[in-house]
């Protein structure tokens, strides 16, 4: 059985700054990235919608430690974002001073743009990202 | 359903960089457990090896079949499991259930990894693969990030102002440091043992709020459990420990285990599964080796494992409650944070912990007086594999 939405195109569209994701039709639960079947009900019964990128912080970390082949990107903002329709998903925050964040940060509402994340030897070539800046 | 139990038990010193090979370290922890049951390397019917990053580490796959030659098991059938830190844990559950359904009535568990000799670098690289590769590590995500993150989400969700928690992190580390410079097959033995809060906050900072004294050390080592059936047990040991309840349950990435967030709802439902076949509840262990990956890892374990309320452990480890002579004993051997965390046979090394525990055979200053049960908890990625299980004294 094919899956409804792939990586691929999960990823290309981010790279247009959209995000796409799968509404179940069993139980109308929101899947996103995506997936064979809904998170929450496990029905493949889903079709492909754009969700809206608007959203706001749940959880940040900044990040001073970079995995190898990442060192010169420290210090970096790491988000996790709840999106206005219900899913979280992880993304960079960029425009503010990583050195500087604090709790105040959880809350903020964010936009969603992206980035390309060109890859290493161990991933199979490029993934774009989603990368917030603070709303307003 | 055959009963099974821990018959031997035996573990490589923890240790940064070192220079024996996987193969070598397995056998050196298989070779005491199999010594220490009173048994041969020709008597173990299977072998199961947790190691989750020995390509990357010494470019050398299948370490099974190779360990299992190294040693003597010579034809004996060898499998690799991979999950992430849960690696060894997920290899002794497995071990368990072929000796219980009594296909086998002698194999041998373990795992065995060499994280540190990747270096900080590429240890932090391919742990990251252990996050979700497509969506969630292009946006830099890294082991101490995930915990970092949950470090915020918790301070929010229980609305505990961040200082005050960063404080009873602090505490965890203080309390696994002492337990581990004690022992002497701990990472940091003979180390850390003045360790203040002010030195841990002040310590440099990997991913805020975490600083290095809130993460486990990148480590080398392995770790090996003989099990075997009760009746084979009871002719060769004394003392066998029993697994008496096992666990296991998987989820996806993190993003998308917001519904319980900060709790790992995989953990909940993997230690209810021990509870359950053990038939006992959490105020009847008596101690428990917990994935104390970095500070705020104990608090969340703690939680879900039903010791304390949500939110609560913290206040539970500054009164003591989570130290030997209180509630539980947690970590008494240092966890992961002092005796160290070579993944792939973490859960091994806490097995190997809690039998001994079990049977009173550990450094005075660090027993837990008469401890009767014990408890294990792994946690593999940041909550996608989850392993409990269950020991009890068989005498």
């Amino acid at each position: 059985m094919e899956q409804k939405l792939y990586f691929a195109q999960y990823n290309e569209a981010l790279k247009q700054n959209k995000l796409l994701g799968l509404k179940c039709q069993q139980c109308n639960a929101i899947t996103t990235p995506p997936k064979m079947a809904c998170r929450q009900c496990g029905s493949p019964d889903m079709e492909v919608i754009e969700l809206k990128t608007d959203g706001k912080i749940r959880t940040f970390t900044t990040v001073f430690v970079g995995a190898e082949g990442r060192e010169s990107e420290v210090p970096y903002i790491l988000v996790i974002v709840e999106l206005e329709e219900g899913p979280w998903i992880m993304g960079n925050l960029e425009g503010v001073d990583p050195k500087s964040v604090t709790m105040e940060l959880i809350g903020k509402k964010v936009k969603m743009g992206n980035k390309i994340f060109a890859g290493d030897i161990y991933s199979a070539g490029e993934s774009a990202r989603p990368i917030f800046t603070l709303a307003g | 359903m055959k009963k099974v139990a821990v018959v031997g038990v035996g573990e490589t010193k923890f240790s940064g960089p070192q220079t024996k090979t996987e193969v070598e370290l397995f056998a050196e922890a298989a070779t005491e457990a199999i010594a220490e049951s009173n048994l041969k390397a020709k008597d173990i019917k299977a072998l199961f090896i947790g190691n989750a990053l020995g390509d990357i580490e010494e470019g050398q796959g299948m370490v099974a079949s190779y360990a299992a030659e190294n040693l003597g098991c010579h034809y004996a059938p060898a499998n690799r499991y991979e999950g992430a830190c849960a690696s060894a844990s997920m290899a002794v559950r497995d071990a368990f259930m072929w000796v219980a359904s009594g296909y086998y009535d002698i194999v041998i568990a373990g795992g065995v990894e060499r994280a540190a000799t990747m270096g900080t670098g590429l240890a932090t690289r391919t742990f990251a693969m252990f996050s979700d590769a497509r969506y969630e590590y292009p946006s830099g995500v890294t082991f101490p990030a995930v915990f970092a993150m949950l470090t915020h989400l918790y301070a929010d969700t229980y609305k505990i102002p961040l200082q005050k928690l960063r404080e009873q992190m602090a505490k965890v580390t203080i309390q696994s440091y002492k337990h581990g410079a004690i022992n002497p097959k701990a990472q940091f033995f003979g180390k850390n043992a003045d360790m203040s809060v002010e030195k841990v906050l002040g310590s440099f900072v990997v991913c805020t709020p975490l600083t290095l004294h809130d993460c486990c050390p990148f480590s080398d080592g392995a770790a090996a459990v003989v099990l075997a059936s009760e009746e084979v047990a009871k002719k060769l040991t004394k003392k066998p420990v029993y697994i008496t309840g096992i666990g296991q349950a998987s989820n996806g990435p993190l993003g998308n285990q917001n519904d319980y967030l900060p709790r790992i709802r995989a953990r909940e439902l993997s230690s209810e599964q021990a509870y359950k076949m053990a038939g006992i509840k959490p105020q009847d262990v008596d101690l428990c080796e917990l994935h104390d990956c970095f500070s705020i890892a104990s608090l969340i374990a703690a939680e879900s494992l039903g010791f304390f309320d949500y939110g609560k452990a913290g206040e539970a480890w500054e009164k003591g409650e989570a130290d030997i002579g209180g509630k539980v004993a947690i970590n008494p051997s240092g966890g992961l944070k002092a005796k160290g965390h070579p993944i792939g046979a973490t859960g091994a090394g806490q097995v190997y912990e809690v039998a001994r525990q079990l049977r009173g055979e550990v450094e005075p200053g660090r027993q837990v007086p008469n401890a009767k049960i014990g408890l294990t908890d792994t946690l593999g990625g940041d909550g996608g594999t989850l392993v409990n299980m269950i020991l009890e004294r068989g005498w």
